[in-house]
């Protein structure tokens, strides 16, 4: 009887919407996931070129018309509300990006559909629970959309604080509720990703296939693992420090306000506590990936597996006790400085370790430069721009000069918008044909990434001349001698735009066409256990449990 | 000015050089267009957090040419087409030694000279014989003298319309977004403390060439110096966001000679802008002679 009640359950397909709303197969889950970080990267693309097409030229050009258009605002109010929704599109391209895009790409999308697979395991260990940290998510970024629609401060629409959200700018400088409306909508995300998290820990510790020991384990399977503690550990940090925000605007607390007692700056030690954290969640996936593909298409075995893994270990802990390095000017003191220098420094080691393997998993090899190869160098040689500006700011006496000013931008976002983004397209083109079945074309994949190459670092390059010239960050106008470098950043934006439309008519060409791709499209290199799995794989795999030697 | 004589001296000898010199070195001590590296400094201390920054750049140059070029190396050599049988190592000791301890070499030797700057940082070499007290509001300065008669006065973006009353239509030396209604004063070569804090949002004190950059935080009092040893005319903006006009809070100040500030200190405790004509009429003056000298 409970072998005829499985037999039914595992002839059970949903079908329609059923399939998807209902969804508890993680490969649906990750594919849902993937839609919805389309979607998300397109938006906070967009609002991205708005803020490039602003400081295209020195001036207030492009918010005041959209503040009328939008917020139906006349003349010196339609300026004054343009200046805060700039400040408002600044702050939701930062938390759609972060929370929105690369999180449910590579934790949601890629990790829901391929650890399991990776590690012979059939599923995810809590199925419904991966249905739920899905589902969350669209009404946390509606949230977060609709707080761009409702007033903040006095003629000002969203929220306009960054996406750091310092109080008291975010309690007594913006009453209104578009920010609790961005609060909820933080707090929503990161409940999903706390499920995701547990989820992802379980499945990794007590789920692998019979012979797969935790140093047999695929170093995607590694990478998430780490980032799923990461997220597990940082994210109540910031539950905690934004619902004090949410009690402080709302119901009289006083953990910020100075006034009775409170400090703003423990809200930014809760944040970093949990923003350090962050980077390394939304890099460490990006690292496994590219492990992946580098050894994929050199055909060669990971160089230094151990070191690569237990580097991703480091980076995860010392990531840990580094926060304040984004507070040198905030008054710290002296030895609270030099521990924080101290400390960030040392994450320079592992990183270097983790680049180093990649070239050295590359030396000897045989390899072949299709489309997630091109993406993986890419990523290796821009993380590593971004790494080393990461190593000057470091250094609290030189971040002195260049904090909170765009040398600050360019450095993240080289390790971030190049770096976090780049290993995306990288897995994306890596797995597309085993998530859909369908080969892409390699032409439209390889002009995707030239376009985007030149475009982000045409945007980021010049970022770096703007801050060390001490242009700040988050102004919506500068001084006249900024526009050179301004303008060519700007340029830099419309053509990365270009590559997003190359990216999707790049998927849209592969649906149509339907080239079959067949279950190892990259030959012998590809050794995870996806490559022996048809594309797309069964609805359920691994019926019988793979034996790993 | 003794900078726009040195540049023009230049620009007699070298005609081309000299006249690149000229345009970027008149107004040494505000941002200049297409600039790829600091604002010329003026105190000692952003002289140090240069060195410094050329210091480290010169690591991370070479780290970043040695990834590039093994980068570059592995793709020619080990394409398919060259090496069509790859190698199976994966493991080898003693380079994964050297590639965790060069790293670890690499950052002693940005660490000791980094450490060096920072203690400098927090470490006067001498009393301050000034202190001034910057107040961020949304969206202006307070700028208190705490001297025997201690007196203050707000500092805000120079509008438009004020440029002629205030004789500042001159956009090179006063430009947009920069310049501001009344300015910090400080005297030549003189130790000065800044104490910073703020009445309503985060803000922060920048002045690029000073190599100083301190937060506004409201119910706490931070505290910076500097010495600035080049009198002119230094800008710099408010550096954490504060809302709506963030990027209309500039911070701008006037380093001028010892006689001069005692002049401007005293007119200035019963009438500031009074005092500030007084001073830039000196001050426009000595410059105008000496354009006319030379």
């Amino acid at each position: 009887m409970a072998e005829a009640a499985a037999h039914e359950h595992h002839d059970h397909r949903p079908h329609g919407w059923v399939r998807w709303v209902y969804s508890t197969n993680h490969k649906d889950i990750g594919t849902l996931y993937l839609i919805f970080a389309i979607i998300a990267g397109i938006i906070g693309g967009a609002l991205s070129v708005a803020i490039r097409m602003e400081l295209q030229e020195p001036g207030i050009q492009i918010f005041s018309g959209l503040a009328q258009m939008v917020y139906g605002m006349q003349g010196d109010a339609a300026i004054d509300g343009g200046k805060s929704m700039y400040n408002a599109f600044g702050a939701a391209h930062g938390l759609i990006m972060i929370f929105f895009m690369v999180m449910p790409a590579l934790i949601g999308g890629f990790a829901n559909w391929m650890v399991p697979i990776m590690i012979g395991a059939p599923d995810m260990a809590f199925p419904r629970m991966n249905n739920i940290s899905f589902w969350l998510l669209p009404p946390a970024f509606l949230l977060l959309l609709g707080s761009m629609f409702v007033p903040s401060a006095p003629g000002a629409f969203g929220v306009g604080g960054g996406w750091t959200i310092y109080p008291p700018l975010s309690t007594s400088g913006q009453p209104g509720p578009a920010m609790d409306l961005a609060i909820l909508s933080i707090h929503i995300a990161g409940a999903s990703s706390i499920l995701g998290a547990i989820n992802f820990i379980t499945t990794i510790f007590n789920m692998r296939a019979p012979g797969m020991t935790m140093h047999k384990m695929p170093l995607f399977a590694w990478a998430v693992l780490i980032t799923a503690f990461l997220l597990l550990l940082s994210l109540p940090v910031l539950a905690g420090g934004i619902t004090m925000l949410l009690t402080d605007r709302n119901f009289g607390t006083s953990f910020f306000v100075p006034d009775n007692g409170g400090d703003p700056l423990l809200f930014q030690h809760l944040f970093w506590f949990f923003g350090h954290p962050e980077v390394y969640i939304l890099i460490l996936p990006g690292f496994g990936i590219i492990s992946h593909i580098v050894s994929t298409f050199s055909k060669k075995p990971v160089f230094g597996y151990l070191g690569m893994a237990y580097a991703m270990v480091a980076i995860g802990a010392v990531g840990f006790i580094v926060w304040a390095h984004h507070m040198y000017t905030t008054g710290l003191s002296l030895d609270t400085q030099r521990y924080f220098v101290f400390a960030t420094m040392v994450i320079a080691v592992p990183t270097g370790v983790k680049i180093f393997s990649w070239i050295a998993t590359m030396w000897g090899g045989s390899i072949s430069f299709k489309p997630p190869m091109l993406w993986a160098l890419g990523f290796i040689f821009l993380f590593t721009i971004g790494g080393v500006t990461g190593v000057q700011l470091a250094n609290a006496g030189l971040d002195r000069s260049l904090h909170d000013t765009y040398f600050v931008i360019a450095h993240f976002h080289y390790v971030l918008s190049l770096g976090a983004v780049f290993a995306i397209f990288a897995g994306w083109y890596y797995w597309f044909p085993k998530m859909t079945g369908y080969m892409y074309s390699p032409v439209i994949a390889n002009t995707h990434f030239w376009v985007t190459f030149v475009g982000v670092n045409l945007i980021f390059f010049p970022q770096h001349f703007l801050g060390l010239a001490g242009m700040p960050r988050r102004t919506v106008d500068y001084p006249d001698a900024f526009a050179g470098w301004n303008m060519i950043s700007s340029y830099g934006s419309y053509i990365a735009a270009v590559g997003v439309a190359i990216f999707l008519y790049g998927v849209f060409e592969a649906f149509q066409k339907k080239r079959v791709a067949g279950a190892n499209p990259w030959g012998e290199g590809a050794t995870t256990l996806e490559w022996q799995l048809p594309s797309p794989p069964p609805f359920h795999q691994w019926e019988q449990l793979p034996k790993i030697k | 000015m003794r900078k726009f004589l040195a540049s023009a001296k230049l620009l007699a000898g070298a005609a081309l050089a000299g006249a690149l010199l000229a345009g970027t070195s008149a107004y040494a001590d505000q941002p200049r267009p297409w600039e790829t590296s600091f604002q010329a400094p003026a105190t000692d201390m952003m002289r140090q957090i240069e060195w410094f920054g050329n210091y480290t750049f010169a690591f991370i140059v070479v780290i970043t040419l040695l990834v590039l070029v093994l980068l570059a190396y592995c793709i020619l050599r080990f394409r398919a087409s060259a090496n069509p049988v790859p190698s199976r190592t994966s493991h080898n000791t003693l380079i994964e030694v050297i590639w965790t301890v060069g790293p670890v070499v690499v950052l002693l030797l940005i660490a000791i000279p980094s450490f060096q700057l920072l203690t400098a940082q927090y470490t006067p070499p001498e009393e301050a014989k000034l202190t001034v007290k910057a107040t961020g509001n949304q969206w202006n300065w307070d700028y208190e003298y705490q001297v025997d008669k201690s007196f203050s006065f707000n500092s805000a973006i120079l509008q438009d319309g004020d440029r002629a009353k205030a004789g500042k239509e001159d956009r090179s030396l006063y430009p947009r977004l920069l310049a501001v209604d009344n300015e910090l004063v400080v005297p030549v070569n003189t130790m000065t403390r800044v104490l910073i804090t703020a009445t309503d949002v985060i803000h922060s004190f920048a002045v690029p060439s000073f190599g100083i950059k301190m937060d506004a935080v409201p119910g706490r009092t931070n505290e910076t110096w500097f010495k600035a040893d080049k009198e002119g005319l230094y800008y710099g903006q408010c550096s954490q966001l504060c809302g709506k006009d963030h990027a209309f809070m500039p911070i701008a100040v006037r380093v001028v000679s010892d006689a001069q500030f005692k002049t401007w200190l005293e007119a200035a405790k019963t009438d500031v802008p009074a005092a500030n004509k007084a001073l830039m009429a000196e001050i426009d003056g000595t410059n105008k002679v000496a354009a006319a000298g030379n």
